[in-house]
């Protein structure tokens, strides 16, 4: 039997060049690879899982986030929801991201405990699976897919938490001196090859929350904004911030309000 | 038990455009966890494709692709309403078959 | 499990009555650089290396953090001498090390974060923000390119001893400097400086061909 050669015209394909061996043309290249892969983005098997999570009753208190958890656009309802967070919610009396909503519905709505969820929130490089978190994520964020990103900057709670966030982002301290901005606070700037993202410029602050929650072909994971938050702390050489906790909430409303008006075009896809 | 796949189809003109995404660790028995162990390879070994209940695909695939691999290809001779049937087979004998209609 | 609730910091709370106008910033700069500082406090933990006491800000630090990298000129004469003041220069007044190692130096970009082995040594980090050797073309943009630093610079006794200084601690010529203080953080040794100065200045070094 003639086996079929018609395989493959996009593998995903995991590669490590030597960094001498990396040049501007290689990232122009990868950069029309990646957008390629916009089309069959492997977030999107994240997506799937994350939706049979949202819609499963799960939990001691076993109900449903579909049937319990307010994501500011009415209980259950995941459309749009995404691109207006960070957003004031008055039953948990703060301010909240994306993620950090979902961590607070599957603790107070559905019972589980916090400290089970804050133990391995991210995944792991070459961890066969993403949490449930993660997938929820990916879920919600992707039902914001071609919506422009409308985070309340009038109000008053969130405006805090985006000017607190812009101040975290030039606070510098530890043993090197950084702050998010030595990295990200103007144009142009690269680390080794990879450009830096000025996020306090719309376009830079786009780059951004465009990206996360989204998969990294590197290792094969899908990865959220929190995590990006964390990973950046750890090469600014700080200690780390807890998870889904107000500081990365701020960080995130600081991103999102720059970003605000701009189109989200769904779960990222990543080198 | 595998995950879903997910299979999108869609006529553009006369040629279909077929894209599914596969959810498989797809490890190469190269690698090792942090204890050091080699973890043992684990791939999609045989996929077919059939459009419109005719097979268009039958291949072999090793552990040269990726984690969650991408197929996508363009064929003529499919329309719209044609049934797009996936199957894949790893080389634990873990299967899985899922389908979309051609849009 | 109350993690979600937000407690208003004293300092701050006091400034809340402050009439704000809706769509603006309804405090003053310096209230969100300090309520910036408690959340950071209160929501950071210890990890590895990276303890919590590195979340406080030293006095160089705090002087560049309140006046947005550009402190007023009194307040920055004195603090840029205290920051010379702690260059320790080599005892033996060479500055020249090795270049090929210096190389080695400033490729690592290893050190001080939480997932580093505390024990390690920790790398130059150079490459990451600066264009140095004419053979590595994966090399950052924070900082200017170095390139034919000693070629255009020369190499005199003067020389040497600004440039192990600067390495040292770039704060000492540039106050809020993005550079880090290599050997005032104790990231890098007398050795490894020289080595690094060497990479900048020695004629044989491909920096200078």
């Amino acid at each position: 039997m003639k086996r079929s050669i018609v395989m493959a015209t996009a593998l995903t394909v995991t590669w490590s060049l030597p960094a001498a061996a990396q040049t501007k043309d290689a990232n122009a290249e990868f950069e029309k690879f990646r957008a390629e892969m916009e089309e069959s983005n492997p977030a999107e098997l994240f997506e799937l899982k994350g939706e049979e999570l949202w819609k499963a009753k799960r939990g001691p208190k076993n109900v449903s986030l579909a049937e319990s958890c307010d994501l500011g656009q009415g209980i259950g309802k995941v459309e749009g929801a995404w691109v207006k967070m960070p957003r004031y919610f008055a039953d948990a009396d703060a301010v909240m991201d994306g993620e950090r909503r979902i961590v607070w519905c599957m603790t107070e709505k559905q019972g589980f405990k916090f400290a089970d969820i804050a133990k391995k929130p991210f995944q792991g490089a070459n961890d066969n699976n993403a949490p449930d978190i993660t997938n929820l994520v990916t879920y919600v964020a992707s039902a914001s897919k071609n919506m422009k990103f409308d985070m309340p900057l009038h109000d008053d709670k969130v405006r805090d938490a985006y000017e607190t966030g812009k101040a975290m982002a030039a606070y510098r301290a530890g043993p090197y001196d950084f702050s998010c901005n030595t990295c990200h606070g103007a144009d142009g700037k690269r680390i080794r090859m990879q450009n830096l993202p000025n996020l306090s410029s719309p376009e830079g602050a786009l780059r951004g929350v465009q990206g996360w929650p989204g998969y990294r072909m590197t290792g094969g994971v899908m990865l959220t904004s929190q995590w990006r938050m964390n990973d950046c702390f750890r090469q600014q050489r700080f200690p780390e911030p807890k998870y889904a906790s107000q500081a990365v909430t701020n960080l995130i409303a600081y991103m999102t309000g720059n970003a605000n008006g701009q189109m989200y075009k769904g779960p990222g896809i990543k080198r | 038990m595998a995950d879903p796949m997910k299979i999108r189809a869609q006529m553009k003109g006369d040629v279909a455009e077929i894209r599914i995404l596969m959810s498989h660790a797809m490890e190469t028995g190269q690698r090792k966890d942090a204890a050091g162990n080699t973890v043992p390879a684990h791939f999609i070994q045989s996929i077919t494709i059939d459009v419109g209940g005719k097979r268009v695909v039958d291949g072999q695939t090793g552990t040269a692709i990726s984690r969650n691999p991408v197929f996508g290809f363009k064929m003529k001779g499919a329309k719209a309403g044609d049934k797009v049937v996936v199957n894949w087979v790893d080389n634990k004998g873990d299967k899985r078959t899922d389908e979309a209609t051609v849009a | 499990m109350k993690n979600y609730i937000v407690t208003i910091p004293a300092a701050v709370a006091v400034t809340a009555l402050l009439a704000g106008c809706a769509g603006g910033p309804s405090r003053s700069e310096a209230e969100y650089r300090q309520l910036a500082l408690d959340t950071i406090k209160r929501d950071f933990q210890a990890k590895g290396q990276a303890k919590y006491e590195r979340l406080t800000a030293d006095e160089l630090q705090q002087a560049c953090n309140a006046h947005a990298n550009n402190p007023p000129p009194e307040l920055a004469a004195k603090l840029a001498g205290a920051q010379l003041a702690t260059v320790k220069l080599p005892a033996d007044d060479k500055y020249l090390g090795d270049w090929k190692s210096g190389e080695k130096i400033a490729q690592s970009g290893r050190g001080f974060t939480w997932s580093d082995k505390a024990e390690n040594p920790a790398g130059g980090n150079c490459y990451n923000c600066h264009q140095i050797g004419p053979n590595e073309s994966s090399f950052g943009t924070v900082g200017p390119s170095l390139l034919g630093y000693g070629k255009t610079r020369g190499n005199s006794p003067e020389m040497q001893k600004y440039t192990y200084s600067k390495i040292f601690n770039a704060k000492a010529f540039n106050l809020c400097s993005e550079m880090p203080r290599f050997g005032h953080a104790g990231a890098l040794n007398e050795k490894q400086i020289k080595d690094l100065v060497a990479l900048l200045l020695d004629p044989a070094s491909p920096v200078n061909k």
